[in-house]
């Protein structure tokens, strides 16, 4: 059989294409994004990108309800705004399988809080498979269907950046021709008012007992012997990779596939062979606490802790007490954290942002970055679409004259994600906000999809596209203007006049992203080494492409994208286009 | 090639670090290995400190190299390449682009990038191999090659045939940009 080396993303893809399934919605979330990017590549499988997780995973809830094996993928945060559907879909069981993966980010690659999802399953009482490597995404998914449709249960499929992002190798099959189950109409199981969701509820209890005695036996777990080993290690996912390469043959391993609910007799079996048990996992002591409650002596988090991602390294210190050498410069080496690309149309808006002092509210997206030097413009950041109703908050807290000097930034595929509500409570509750859109026509960080406001379906198919100016009138906001980020002036000055109002206000900051592969680029700038005093002007808007060599300002050219914005801040005219080389 | 071959790619996000490591993992693959491939994604990861790891052998378990594991580290900046030194093992070799960039708190006036930072890797006694990978890139036809460039510059240290190479690169990269990648390819390998 062939086998590929596909990143674990593409193999969750790969296995629900196999398994048959006809329905996937999705919000984009690194490292989650590309479970879905595949999927799209898929003719005979209807994908689409939803306006956010709720939407997505309601949408699989009435694909399952319709009969079809439906699917939605998401990051960890992303899946406490499909909380609500998908606690309620535990009840309701499935028609046709239904997965829900999402992943987690261990260390925060990408990500504002480091929550571990399996308290989701938990909560939610459903079932919950981790994988450990491309091969398992690709199986587990599979698996998944067959288990939701036997267990009457969405299942729960967790990943972690380690396991989404790396590659490793696959074998392919075929797919299964779906089946369209029968639309059945059974209020007593699909509608969740308190008469029958009571009755539910005792049916999901011993759901969950079915599925932990099936736990027991299933070969989804699994126990790795090693003669002679006196460490035994419980894990799964990528932890149980860092273990097998710490500890090798020194330990034996039990290797969780489920991770909730997880069986009790297989693990103190496993257990009681050894001298030592390590429970080996990132994030929360989610095994390690179910094995004390059932009584099972093991190590865990006392030894390895709650925070980042682990490593082989990392195990190999806490239960070896083995580093390996290395060596290091004496040199004193700068950080380089990520910065907005050259070119990029926020730069533009967050210059003069700083440069009017104002407070402003700010939300997911590349454009976060502008919270860092030398833009230093945004003083805070919670979840998407916090931007607006936060800085609602803050107003109505400080009063107008703080409101006069506020402003919220937000992507536009995150308004569109849930800003949208943030700005009605602005305009019905008489808030005097101005809300300042990003729009730079995809949604960017999680690296370029469609969005409502783009024009163009996950396949990239042209479609209607939400209109952000009328959408803020229909809400109630009667002030609202486009301006081009490009252009430093006339983007001063409507900041300056919108914040002024007295009333609800919204500036539209339309440019596409410069990486877009659609946007045609200008040659790239460069300084009149005569001209230029140094003063360093040009560097204030923090891009990347200019630095500083020999007290005067440098363009590399290998970057620059000609947009023009640094050219307006030089008052000696140092910078110019290729015409003028 | 060895029994096991752990390689780090690093750079500055958006200098096509992780093109290379896909040539790479495939090549490897060709070669008869189990192959791990560990990437960082995310357009928010674009002007940031980025690494990728790519590891061969028998039986890979995990996808990352740590302190002290890799026997080669690819450096598309020189900073980039004091940073990740300590990954390397004893006996690893460095090959660094002499391409210099400055991180944002070297722009904005708040840290310094530090000066031969070549000789102070140098002097930490790990072989190091050091080239303009750019200047070879537009020698080529486009400074956008210059993935390629270090990759043919590395090829010849994995002890894989360079025809594998030549493979990999083919099966991967647009019909119209294979002939100027080949030669990236060609010029790094013979740098």
């Amino acid at each position: 059989m062939k086998k590929e080396l596909m990143l674990g993303n593409q193999a969750v893809a790969r296995g629900l294409y196999e398994a048959g399934v006809t329905v996937v919605s999705s919000y984009p979330g690194t490292p989650s994004t590309e479970i879905t990017e595949f999927i799209s590549t898929y003719d005979d499988i209807y994908s689409e990108w939803a306006p956010n997780e709720k939407v997505a995973v309601e949408v699989a809830i009435g694909a399952s309800i319709g009969g079809a094996r439906s699917f939605a993928a998401m990051k960890h945060v992303g899946l406490n705004v499909a909380a609500d559907p998908l606690y309620t879909a535990s009840y309701t069981g499935v028609n046709g399988g239904l997965i829900v993966a999402v992943a987690d980010d261990p260390g925060m690659h990408s990500s504002q809080n480091e929550q571990d999802s399996r308290h989701h399953a938990i909560a939610s009482k459903l079932m919950m498979l981790e994988p450990a490597d491309s091969q398992e995404c690709k199986d587990f998914a599979k698996i998944g269907f067959e288990l939701s449709e036997k267990f009457d249960t969405p299942v729960l499929l967790r990943l972690t950046t380690r396991i989404s992002h790396s590659r490793s190798l696959v074998t392919v099959e075929d797919r299964v021709e779906p089946a369209l189950k029968e639309f059945e109409k059974n209020p007593q199981k699909y509608v969740m008012m308190p008469a029958m969701a009571i009755k539910r509820h005792a049916i999901i209890e011993q759901r969950m007992l079915d599925i932990a005695d099936w736990a027991e036996t299933a070969d989804i777990n699994r126990v790795e012997i090693n003669d002679g080993a006196k460490i035994g290690v419980i894990a799964a996912g990528i932890c149980y990779q860092y273990a097998k390469e710490a500890l090798g043959d020194k330990a034996s391993y039990l290797k969780l596939g489920i991770v909730n609910p997880m069986p009790v007799k297989l693990i103190r079996d496993f257990a009681e062979k050894f001298d030592k048990v390590y429970v080996i996992e990132e994030l929360d002591g989610i095994i390690e606490t179910h094995c004390k409650v059932n009584g099972i002596d093991v190590i865990g988090k006392e030894l390895f802790g709650y925070l980042g991602e682990f490593s082989q390294r990392i195990v190999a210190e806490k239960i070896l007490g083995e580093t390996k050498p290395s060596v290091a410069t004496d040199l004193e080496i700068p950080p380089r954290p990520p910065v907005l690309c050259a070119g990029c149309p926020h730069r533009g808006v967050f210059y003069n942002l700083k440069k009017l002092k104002l407070n402003v509210s700010g939300d997911i997206g590349c454009y976060t970055l502008g919270a860092l030097q030398p833009l230093g413009a945004i003083d805070s950041c919670i979840c998407m679409g916090a931007s607006v109703s936060a800085l609602h908050g803050m107003n109505k807290a400080r009063g107008d004259e703080f409101a006069a000097n506020s402003v919220a930034v937000i992507g536009d595929s995150t308004f569109i994600h849930s800003g949208i509500t943030g700005i009605i409570d602005i305009a019905y509750n008489k808030g005097i906000s101005t809300v300042i859109v990003l729009d730079n026509s995809i949604t960017g960080m999680t690296g370029h999809q469609q969005n409502p406001t783009t024009g163009y379906t996950i396949k990239n198919d042209p479609t209607v596209a939400v209109d952000l100016e009328a959408l803020a009138k229909a809400v109630g906001f009667k002030r609202v203007r486009v301006v081009d980020p490009y252009n430093l002036a006339q983007t001063e000055q409507a900041i300056k006049e919108e914040i002024a109002q007295k009333e609800p206000s919204m500036i539209i900051s339309r440019r596409p992203c410069a990486l877009l592969k659609t946007v045609k680029h200008n040659p790239p700038l460069k300084v009149d080494a005569d001209k230029c005093k140094g003063c360093k002007a040009c560097m204030k808007i923090g891009c990347p492409a200019i630095s500083m060599r020999d007290g005067k300002a440098v363009i590399d050219f290998t970057q620059c994208v000609g947009c023009d914005v640094c050219k307006q801040m030089c008052k000696f005219d140092a910078i110019c286009g290729k015409e003028a080389n | 090639m060895a029994n096991s071959l752990n390689v780090m790619i690093v750079g500055v996000g958006g200098q096509g670090t992780l093109l290379a490591s896909r040539l790479l993992g495939s090549a490897m693959i060709q070669s008869g290995y189990d192959v791990k491939v560990s990437e960082v994604h995310g357009m928010s990861q674009r002007g940031g400190s980025v690494v990728t790891y790519v590891k061969a052998g028998e039986n890979v378990c995990s996808p990352t190299i740590e302190k002290g594991e890799a026997d080669i580290i690819l450096s598309f900046e020189q900073l980039e390449a004091a940073r990740w030194l300590p990954y390397l093992k004893k006996g690893g070799k460095i090959i660094v682009n002499t391409q210099s960039i400055d991180p944002m708190p070297v722009v904005i006036g708040a840290a310094k990038y530090p000066e031969d930072v070549l000789c102070a890797i140098g002097n930490t006694g790990v072989e190091i191999i050091s080239m303009d990978a750019l200047k070879l890139a537009l020698e080529a036809g486009s400074a956008k090659a210059t993935n390629v460039v270090l990759l043919g510059a590395m090829a010849k240290y994995t002890g894989i045939d360079y025809e594998i190479f030549e493979n990999a690169v083919k099966e991967t990269v647009p019909a119209k940009f294979l002939d100027m990648n080949l030669q990236a390819l060609k010029l790094g390998y013979e740098a």
